[in-house]
């Protein structure tokens, strides 16, 4: 025990004296946690649209209004062929085209069928799609609009039975975006900061020679993991708080679960993760190295682990593989605490996914570093 | 010019001698290629759902085997009350609760007019919202099957033509994305290290009492990551051309030498960060953990710019990432020529330019 509480004075020391890295510890997730969910948001909105009217009449006019009244898109150009037209989505400058060709008001009337052009730039599939879809959708009610204007019985419209759909949404009443990425960027910083700086800090000592005279010291293995462990635990916690308080003074998002439930599974999920940082540790002759694997694994991990899309759609192959990162199952948890308000109840299996990563792979960092080289 | 040859080989050295860094290097695009190609959609597929039917007659029946009949949910049937609903979403696996109320069928072909409830698990708005979107239009189906409404005339029909994509291949999106982050990343943190690691290791004072320029020493620094980078960069259009079937539509000599400036913007930061801090470990998590998210976000790939607060959109201004992301974008799958990315590529320029003089100019020949 006078052992361990020797390796943690002089392990808090070293961190201490790094001012540049202890700032960044805590500034940069506090920053990025402030500003970057901001940036996340899955609304299309301003959809640049380039207009070809090749009939000038007062039904295109009021078409061509409609769309640009919808709030969705906003005219970048009107052009006098679709080729000038082309240029603007060749430039990037519009994202769609909608040509309406000559006789349109005088076909529409007199033979009932009209059809305008759309072409869309496809490369961004979320944005071509969407905004396809919503011109498609306001088209339609221009028709229908015109159908009841000029159809002199509406009731003929209508379908005999209706089948009326209401929805509302739970936990988000009005389907903020924030509501779902805060948490979830929350729980990213955070392992960044611990499986990063965790991953440096034995090579370090390796790669300066400090390690040697450690290794000489009647030192046990599971002391110096310990040892090195606890200090950024206490160091992660206190950034998960700032997290916490980010959360709430930015976003207005209050935690609607048991504080106490929140906590426990953020201590073991921190274990865990910190396990990993120090068993990539061991492994590495460098901190380049470590650095790069650590890398290597936390962009497929978050990639993988439903920050940004949902682990249900994905191949059962990389379902399999997001289960076993320990991230996956606290972005889940986090999100269910702080949202839904769930109780140690509903997470209980995921606590025990934690636990057993925490045992795995620290126990494996403790096996593999060697006193000897 | 000899000194130079052997101070590059020294550095190449360096870069071989580290296997596992060099593996991860080319490991990171191959896997984020395969992540986004076979694993990562948009999409909404499987999820789990509650049908609550209370109603337990004929049409409540056929708009359920309308909903199972659809590749989107696994639906499971259960008699729910309120309580249930939230103990329901609190585990978590259950996304959305359908109601049919009793006497649907009745109220429908009796009154004409029947309800159905959907409650949604809003603390996942996207998928709450697709998920509305789909059973409404399947139930909008059910009921025009059963009172068909006449085809009326007066209607506009739009024909839509996909550019570029006509197959809606998800992967084009991406693969500039992946392309931008990888050489972003790889360039940036293997540059900042190796400046910093001589001054770590006191090594960089046996360089600086040599008589070889200073500049010497960056220049024969940043020429191995280059090289690496070059073959990184054709390793991910190898596999993009090959493996996700996404062909290089413009001139390849032209995206070659875009990659190349992006490179050197890269690699220019990378020395800049090295010159202006004093361990490795500043560095790394300098030009890692903080230019991950920045990258991710700011160059467009995943989250339409566009849509971001004006502030963001111009702070994306200063990611180079950006601009060559859009070059890369115009280039490889618009197939357009040097005359549509001229400006970006000023852009790129005017950055290297200003980067590299700055670490030239912080670049101090004697250490503290």
């Amino acid at each position: 025990m006078r052992v361990l509480r020797y390796i943690l004075q002089k392990e808090f020391l070293q961190i201490f004296r790094d001012k540049t890295i202890l700032i960044m510890m805590f500034a940069m997730p506090t920053i990025q946690l402030a500003i970057i969910p901001f940036a996340i948001n899955f609304n299309v909105k301003n959809i640049n649209i380039s207009v070809v009217d090749h009939d000038h009449s007062s039904l295109s006019q009021r078409l061509i209004t409609k769309v640009g009244s919808s709030g969705y898109f906003r005219y970048v150009s009107a052009d006098l062929s679709y080729n000038d037209a082309l240029q603007h989505i060749e430039k990037g400058q519009a994202d769609l085209i909608m040509e309406i060709p000559a006789g349109f008001e005088k076909n529409l009337v007199r033979e009932g069928v009209q059809k305008i052009a759309l072409t869309v730039d496809a490369i961004n599939g979320t944005k071509a799609s969407l905004g396809a879809g919503y011109l498609n959708s306001i088209i339609a009610d221009f028709s229908k609009n015109i159908q009841l204007n000029i159809i002199s019985d509406p009731k003929a419209l209508m379908p005999q039975a209706t089948i009326e759909v209401t929805y509302s949404n739970w936990f988000n009443p009005s389907a903020e975006y924030k509501y779902y990425i805060v948490p979830g960027v929350l729980v990213l910083l955070l392992t960044l900061i611990g499986g990063f700086i965790s991953a440096v800090n034995i090579v370090k000592e390796k790669e300066v020679g400090t390690i040697e005279q450690i290794n000489v010291t009647p030192i046990k293995k599971w002391e110096f993991i310990l040892g090195k462990m606890i200090p950024f635990w206490v160091i992660a916690m206190v950034v998960f708080t700032i997290g916490l308080i980010v959360m709430w003074l930015v976003y207005g998002i209050i935690p609607k679960g048991n504080f106490v439930v929140l906590y426990l599974f953020a201590s073991v999920y921190l274990i865990a993760i910190l396990g990993a940082g120090l068993l990539i540790s061991t492994y590495s002759d460098n901190q380049l190295q470590a650095m790069f694997i650590a890398f290597f694994f936390m962009m497929i991990f978050m990639l993988m682990s439903g920050l940004f899309t949902s682990i249900e759609s994905m191949p059962a192959w990389a379902r399999m593989i997001a289960n076993l990162t320990p991230i996956t199952h606290f972005i889940k948890v986090v999100r269910m605490i702080v949202l839904k308000g769930s109780g140690l109840n509903d997470i209980k299996i995921e606590l025990l996914y934690e636990v057993l990563f925490a045992v795995v792979l620290n126990g494996w960092a403790i096996w593999n570093y060697r006193k000897t080289t | 010019m000899k000194q130079l040859l052997v101070f590059i080989r020294k550095e190449f050295y360096h870069v071989f001698r580290d296997r596992r860094t060099l593996l991860i290097m080319f490991g990171l695009p191959i896997a984020q290629i395969l992540l986004f190609g076979f694993a990562l959609t948009s999409e909404v597929k499987n999820v789990k759902i509650i049908i609550a039917d209370n109603a337990k007659d004929v049409n409540a029946q056929q708009i359920i085997n309308k909903i199972k009949a659809s590749a989107y949910f696994i639906v499971e049937e259960a008699t729910l009350n309120y309580n249930d609903i939230e103990k329901a979403f609190k585990k978590g696996d259950i996304k959305c609760v359908v109601i049919f109320p009793a006497n649907f069928g009745n109220d429908l072909l009796g009154i004409g007019k029947a309800q159905i409830q959907i409650i949604a698990d809003g603390s996942d708005p996207n998928t709450a919202k697709t998920l509305i979107n789909f059973l409404t239009a399947i139930i909008t189906d059910y009921q025009r099957q059963i009172s068909p409404v006449a085809d009326l005339p007066y209607t506009i029909i739009a024909e839509t033509r996909m550019l570029y994509n006509e197959e809606s291949n998800g992967s084009l999106n991406f693969i500039p994305g992946v392309l931008a982050l990888v050489l972003m990343i790889v360039c940036t943190a293997l540059t900042s290290v190796a400046v910093v690691r001589e001054k770590e290791l006191g090594t960089m004072e046996i360089l600086l009492v040599s008589p070889f320029k200073p500049v010497m020493v960056l220049i024969a620094k940043a020429i191995p990551y280059l090289i690496l980078s070059l073959c990184n960069f054709i390793l991910i259009l190898l596999l993009s051309v090959f493996v996700l079937n996404v062909p290089v539509q413009g001139s390849i000599l032209l995206l070659f030498l875009e990659s190349m400036l992006f490179i050197l913007a890269c690699l220019s930061f990378g020395l800049l960060i090295s010159n202006t801090t004093n361990s490795q470990q500043t560095a790394l998590l300098l030009s890692m953990m903080g230019m991950m998210l920045p990258t991710l976000i700011f160059t467009g790939f995943i989250f339409p710019l566009e849509n971001m607060p004006w502030i963001f959109q111009i702070i994306s201004n200063i990611i180079p990432a950006r601009w060559y992301y859009l070059i890369v974008k115009s280039i490889m799958l618009k197939g357009l020529g040097f005359q549509y990315v001229w400006k970006e590529t000023l852009v790129l320029v005017a950055m290297t330019v200003i980067l590299l003089s700055i670490a030239l100019k912080n670049f101090k020949k004697r250490l503290s």
